[in-house]
């Protein structure tokens, strides 16, 4: 954009969005534990409230903490802002807020994390909003989903529970050619592994709960915005191309240019939906992100290890990892993601639905949790937990079949690791 | 190129600049150039606004001018042009007709661009910013932005 340095992601991941404290010099970003903000004087309070400034009010909007996070994520991502707020699941809500409105539809991946197919099959639909599912396998079948109603299509980049990478520049293609954004959950690559923004998505959301925060402390969501969408381009977007009477008809697009989602995330969504991130959390994940790439580059040698042992073992039916040679998406994933296929993958025991819960209930390191992207190792029994709600044929859709077992894995001694899973699975097939 | 402005060359322009004398501005509170102007004069610009169709009235404490050959007495440090494209080359005509030669900056807004005209200010001596918004820029350099998590590009450990 200018002729600025560029720096290297592991610079960004540590000083993007921060600057030593000008009021103490205290060099990490300190916890802005405020609700209110005091205003200069009256005009100083007229201006924020019209958007004409940009400052600190209530901290349901904006709060400096969060503030530095929201520009770390954005710039890691090559956004031009983020809005956080307080889990992965809000930010898919703030992210199809300003897109939607009743009888709206959003095409989304077949292949999802279970509580986003639930959420998108089940609880969207008291918003009047709609969600149609499709295998992004099949551009054609992706093409026939899009309606006239359709107002985003979304996808996960590493698809939970994992094995799938999304090929994000043909949705890219498809969004384009209806006038839509593609919105893609770059919860479990990272910007570190996955650059949707690179390969023509339009916006990005993360559970920051993950592999960003690194150690399982908090839960947290972000929305980032490539800047780089038209809002103004047909009618499909009124809440950013029409006028807002929240703001006496000012038009966000018009008025913020690429920086109108953003805005309007804080200005409508936070202010009105009220799902902020605190402080306190923020903080737990800047000081994460301080060792994204470092944590990355480890989660990802160690799954790669994980799974080719795995592969190789006769009690295991199948692996999943897209990292393997074996994988449909091998060719893809060493296209699109080059730094590695992320760390989460499922692998089928021969035995089934029991040997699975056999192999959970023996394993020592491991531990049976209902997350991902911890430096922890974790298991889940997709089929009987996070995909519990779907029928049997939505988990073998979403590769969660009753065989089948989730690995998130940590960044332990990889030889540990290992032996764990063989003492389990020696003790469920015995 | 100008086309990519530095940081240090829109810090210092925005800095050293006093006067702004608005070229289209409107006077409707919802119009982006109004919300833009205005920006400028609560940050203590002097902003001068120009618009044929509403000249002699009053905005931002300023009698609204027909055109810039009204400003030939004023020591307008930039112009910031709300036209389209194909209307700079007659403005600049005027500005450096008129504004010369205190006039040190021709910026142009989001979407207004026009490589002609640039080059003859250029040639004229005078800075060029093509297709910016010196309200985000002024946001994005001094640390506003920032409040809302925008990415503002700007690392630094100092104090």
């Amino acid at each position: 954009m200018t002729d600025r340095p560029s720096y290297g992601f592991d610079t960004l991941q540590i000083h993007a969005g921060a600057r030593p404290d000008p009021a103490t010099g205290a060099r990490q970003t300190p916890i802005h534990q405020t609700t209110a903000y005091v205003f200069r004087d009256a005009d100083h309070a007229a201006a924020l409230f019209n958007l004409q400034e940009v400052g600190f009010i209530y901290s349901r909007l904006t709060n400096p903490t969060v503030a530095v996070l929201q520009e770390r994520i954005a710039t890691l991502e090559g956004g031009v802002g983020a809005v956080c707020c307080s889990s992965g699941h809000a930010a898919q809500i703030m992210a199809l807020f300003p897109l939607m409105s009743p009888g709206m539809n959003v095409v989304a991946s077949t292949r999802l994390y279970g509580g986003t197919l639930t959420q998108f099959s089940q609880t969207i639909k008291r918003f009047g909003w709609s969600a149609t599912f499709v295998d992004m396998d099949d551009e054609e079948a992706v093409k026939a989903a899009v309606d006239e109603n359709t107002r985003a299509i979304f996808c996960e980049s590493i698809a939970n529970p994992g094995g799938y990478v999304t090929d994000i520049p043909a949705m890219a293609k498809i969004a384009d050619a209806n006038g839509i954004p593609l919105i893609v959950d770059n919860t479990t690559a990272t910007p570190f592994l996955c650059r949707p923004f690179e390969m023509g998505a339009s916006l990005v959301v993360h559970s920051t709960t993950k592999y960003l925060t690194g150690s399982g402390t908090v839960t947290g969501g972000c929305v980032v915005d490539s800047g780089r969408f038209d809002w103004s381009q047909n009618d499909k977007f009124p809440s950013l191309s029409q006028p807002e009477p929240a703001y006496h008809g000012l038009k966000f697009h018009e008025t913020f240019g690429e920086l109108a989602f953003t805005f309007h995330g804080i200005a409508i969504g936070l202010r009105d939906l009220g799902m902020t991130m605190n402080p306190q959390g923020a903080h737990y994940t800047l000081v994460g992100m301080e060792t994204l790439s470092l944590r990355m580059e480890r989660h990802v040698e160690n799954a790669q290890k994980v799974a080719e042992w795995l592969e190789k073992d006769p009690r295991v039916d199948y692996v999943t990892y897209a990292g393997l040679k074996s994988s449909p998406y091998a060719d893809r994933a060493k296209k699109l993601y080059p730094r590695g296929a992320g760390a989460l993958f499922t692998f089928a025991v021969k035995g089934g639905y029991d040997a699975c819960i056999k192999v959970v209930d023996s394993l020592e390191i491991f531990s049976h949790v209902a997350n991902l992207g911890d430096a922890r190792s974790l298991i889940i029994h997709s089929a009987s937990t996070t995909h519990r709600q779907l029928s049997v044929e939505q988990q073998e859709a979403a590769g969660a079949g009753p065989s089948v077992l989730r690995l998130s894995i940590g960044i332990e001694s990889v030889e540990d690791i290992i032996a764990d899973l063989d003492q389990a699975l020696a003790k469920a097939t015995a | 190129m100008t086309d990519n402005p530095s940081d240090a060359f829109l810090h210092q322009i925005l800095r050293d600049t006093k006067t702004i004398a608005c070229v289209g501005v409107s006077s409707n509170p919802v119009r982006p150039s109004h919300f833009v102007a205005r920006y400028l004069h609560y940050r203590g610009y002097r902003v001068i606004p120009v618009n044929p169709g509403q000249a002699g009235k009053l905005l931002f404490g300023e009698v609204i001018r027909a055109d810039l050959s009204e400003l030939a007495d004023t020591p307008v440090d930039m112009i910031d042009i709300f036209r389209r494209p194909d209307a700079v080359p007659a403005i600049l005509d005027q500005a450096l007709e008129h504004l010369a030669p205190h006039l040190k900056t021709v910026w142009m807004q989001i979407g207004v661009q026009n490589e002609e005209a640039a080059a003859k200010a250029r040639a004229h001596g005078l800075n060029v910013i093509q297709n910016r918004c010196p309200k985000i820029e002024y946001q994005r350099l001094f640390g506003e932005l920032r409040k809302a998590g925008f990415n503002t590009g700007i690392i630094s450990s100092r104090l």
